[in-house]
């Protein structure tokens, strides 16, 4: 088969867009079971949000030195009600509202962290931290090196991360190739229930600068969570990708929200064509687990990124070199494809911004055409 | 207009003398010592101190001094590269403010951090090995000049006006923790202007930080004069809702009483103050810069024969015959002998070994580092948990 003959097929598929899963996004319990727990199925089940709440009621808990500050993260219960109830239980001490002063704020909780508190520094959303990048960046994940080791700082900078829904180009970019590339900072995206707790735990305890990046819609999702998982010692270690869905004939590698794509993708694969695609959540963007990807690659020989954000210089360009550059170069049969956002600011209209990020069928196509199907 | 302080011999008139029997000498600062913003009341003009702190405060600043020279010519022999910032004729700012906090209280500043570094406690010998990018320096030759740290001293910072929002981070942690320290963090006319040096007075004084934000004009932010980048130059008065208060910052005893005061000020739970330290430096911003493109050479000169604060003390010291003459020639010959071998034996440190282990090492907290960090080829990445190249198969 000609590869020209099959990129028509896929550009025809992608033209008659069937929105199969438009139903399945309307119908909540449809999209439950659809998802993959991650972890054994427990007796519970609870949303991102109550899973990032107890995480962080669990460490301000277990640590005088851990605080949390924010906007609108006392008295408000959090502008996406993740700190629910955690000025009551703690006190102003512990929970603290700020000024809109990103940059002020941010250097404020990085030199409470010098002074060896624990911070946890929340942004709105990581656009805001823009203002902040330098304290983020020059005081935080710089200082250890340039100190020669006499000076750390523990610090978490958390919120949400990437797209939501109609927020606009100013609103909506994702920022994990950004702090990615710093050398000093490590940096997670969390995926399922469990992810939050566990990394979230880890990132507080852990005693580098950690930034968090969470997802806005995934707020409201809701995941089985293991036994294990409602532990309050629950941590993830960094730099370890889970396996979400095992398979045999093309690696799809995502973090955040998109895994939720790609384990869609990775069930029409089946139904439609017999494809076992083995579905890796990163978990982890630095560290990065390549060798996790490697060991899936050389199993495949098929590869596949999905990330929300740009497609310049981002999450994917690094696996594709990182893969490039190791043994599983020689285990591709086709050259890796990268599924990321698109090269615009986020457009307003829905009908502009569905082609702004990445969706289930944009994985198939991505996955037909790595396949040559 | 540049304000000229009253010259030191001035003071003579209004001093009583010591007695050898007694420790204590009694001072009497002149009477434009202090400006004060909303402030009921100023430190006092007059108070007691021991003459084995005058004494102190003379030797530490002309090692400070000395270092600082030795600094220069170290740069000029090329021993220090990049950036270097000299505190010559700002010796009383740092000196004045140790002399009158404690260990426990904190202080962060700028890169032009030498003399805080040495007073916080860092050896000559460890900031000149820092200077020179010895394993040795007080970063371990990881930082450089401007990335300076001791206990109780955050740097040492590169970006001009970071220092201010860190530094009220350090009073929001002793506040945190029910201490009764204080932090003062440091920037110049320059920095006055940031942004988040406004973001950081609203939350120091929403929050009662004890945050003394203490601005060190020395009249130039680099080639810039004071009039020239800034629409309000009464520093002191720039916190608006905050007091404030000025000092004569080529005055040690002035700086070291209204570094009292601001320490008092917020120990006792009164919020944040402004602090505004009159001061000049006889270099220029740095060693790239000869500092006389934007200012005359008389300026300087009239800085430095009639307001240094070494020569200044010196006369107290000789009014008050807490020393003599010879003394004090002793003392300054000592000092520059001390810091002469702490160069000496600086220079003869090695530098860090050309090792890719020291070169990777720090990144990350010890013991917490991730799995590998990558070299400037893929070859080259180092794994930590093998102590060695990772020596992956291509």
């Amino acid at each position: 088969m000609s590869k020209f003959s099959s990129v028509a097929k896929t550009a025809h598929l992608a033209a008659a867009r069937t929105n199969r899963f438009a139903a399945a996004a309307a119908n909540p319990a449809a999209v439950s079971a659809l998802r993959m727990a991650s972890g054994a199925s427990g007796p519970k089940s609870m949303t991102v949000r109550d899973a990032l709440n107890s995480a962080i009621a669990e460490e301000l808990d277990r640590d005088d030195d851990v605080f949390l500050m924010g906007e609108e993260v006392a008295q408000y219960n959090g502008a996406y009600k993740i700190s629910r109830g955690l000025l009551d239980r703690f006190g102003e001490r512990r929970v603290v509202d700020t000024p809109i002063t990103e940059m002020g704020f941010t250097g404020l909780t990085v030199g409470a962290a010098l002074a060896g508190l624990k911070p946890i520094c929340e942004f709105m959303t990581f656009n805001f931290a823009m203002q902040s990048i330098d304290h983020i960046i020059n005081s935080a994940a710089k200082t250890l090196y340039m100190s020669g080791g006499t000076q750390p700082c523990n610090i978490t900078f958390r919120g949400p991360n990437g797209a939501a829904a109609g927020v606009g180009a100013q609103h909506s970019q994702c920022y994990a190739a950004w702090y990615g590339s710093i050398p000093g900072l490590k940096v997670v995206s969390p995926y399922s229930a469990e992810d939050y707790r566990g990394l979230f735990k880890a990132a507080v305890r852990d005693p580098n600068p950690v930034v968090f990046l969470e997802n806005e819609i995934a707020y409201n999702d809701v995941f089985d969570v293991s036994e294990e998982a409602l532990s309050t010692d629950y941590v993830i270690p960094f730099g370890k990708l889970k396996v979400e869905r095992e398979g045999t004939d093309i690696t799809l590698v995502s973090h955040t929200r998109n895994v939720l794509h790609c384990l869609q993708a990775a069930e029409q694969l089946e139904k439609d064509y017999g494809v076992k695609a083995e579905v890796l959540n990163l978990r982890s963007i630095k560290p990065l687990d390549v060798p996790g990807i490697v060991e899936s690659v050389k199993k495949t020989g098929h590869l596949v990124t999905v990330e929300a954000g740009f497609p310049a210089f981002g999450v994917g360009s690094e696996i594709c070199a990182q893969i490039m550059e190791s043994e599983a170069f020689d285990y591709l049969d086709a050259p890796v494809e990268r599924v990321t956002g698109c090269e615009v600011p986020t457009p307003y209209a829905k009908e502009l911004e569905d082609f702004a990020f990445p969706d289930t069928e944009i994985v198939m196509r991505a996955s037909r055409k790595v396949l040559g199907l | 207009m540049l304000r000229i302080p009253r010259v030191a011999g001035a003071r003579m008139a209004s001093r009583s003398l010591a007695t050898s029997a007694s420790d204590l000498v009694s001072i009497s600062l002149p009477q434009d010592s202090f400006e004060g913003y909303n402030l009921d009341s100023l430190p006092e003009l007059n108070f007691e101190t021991e003459k084995e702190s005058l004494l102190k405060m003379y030797k530490d600043m002309i090692v400070v001094r000395r270092m600082e020279m030795a600094s220069d010519a170290l740069y000029k022999a090329k021993k220090i590269r990049g950036f270097c910032h000299l505190s010559v004729g700002q010796e009383a700012i740092a000196v004045g403010i140790e002399h009158a906090i404690t260990p426990q209280d904190t202080i962060i500043t700028s890169y032009r951090c030498h003399g805080f570094a040495y007073m916080r406690g860092a050896s000559v010998k460890s900031v000149l090995g820092e200077l020179m990018g010895k394993r040795s320096g007080v970063s371990y030759g990881k930082g450089g000049s401007m990335h300076m740290f001791a206990p109780g001293f955050y740097g040492g910072n590169g970006i001009v006006g970071a220092q201010v929002a860190l530094g009220a981070g350090l009073a929001f942690a002793h506040k945190y923790r029910g201490e009764k320290n204080a932090t003062f963090a440091l920037y110049g006319d320059g920095a006055a202007n940031q942004g988040q040096v406004f973001e950081s007075y609203n939350m120091a004084k929403l929050w009662d930080l004890p945050c003394i934000f203490a601005c060190e004009n020395n009249k130039y932010g680099m080639g810039t004069s004071a009039s020239r980048s800034s629409a309000m130059t009464e520093y002191y008065k720039r916190g608006q809702y905050i007091p404030g208060l000025k000092v004569n910052g080529m005055d040690i005893l002035a700086c070291y009483q209204a570094s009292k005061f601001a320490k008092d000020w917020c120990a006792l739970g009164n919020g944040p103050l402004v602090m505004e330290y009159e001061t000049y430096r006889y270099g220029g911003h740095s060693m790239s810069d000869p500092g006389t493109t934007y200012r005359t050479r008389e300026e300087v000169q009239h800085m430095r024969s009639r307001n240094d604060p070494i020569a200044g003390l010196k006369a107290v010291l000789l009014d008050l015959n807490i020393a003599t003459e010879d003394e004090i020639k002793a003392y300054d010959k000592a000092a520059r002998k001390y810091v002469d071998e702490q160069v000496v034996e600086a220079e003869a440190d090695a530098p860090p070994e050309a090792k890719m282990e020291i070169l990777f090492e720090d990144v990350y907290a010890k013991g917490s580092e991730i799995p590998e960090l990558r070299g400037r080829i893929s070859d080259d990445t180092w794994n930590f948990e093998k102590n060695d190249f990772s020596n992956h198969v291509y």
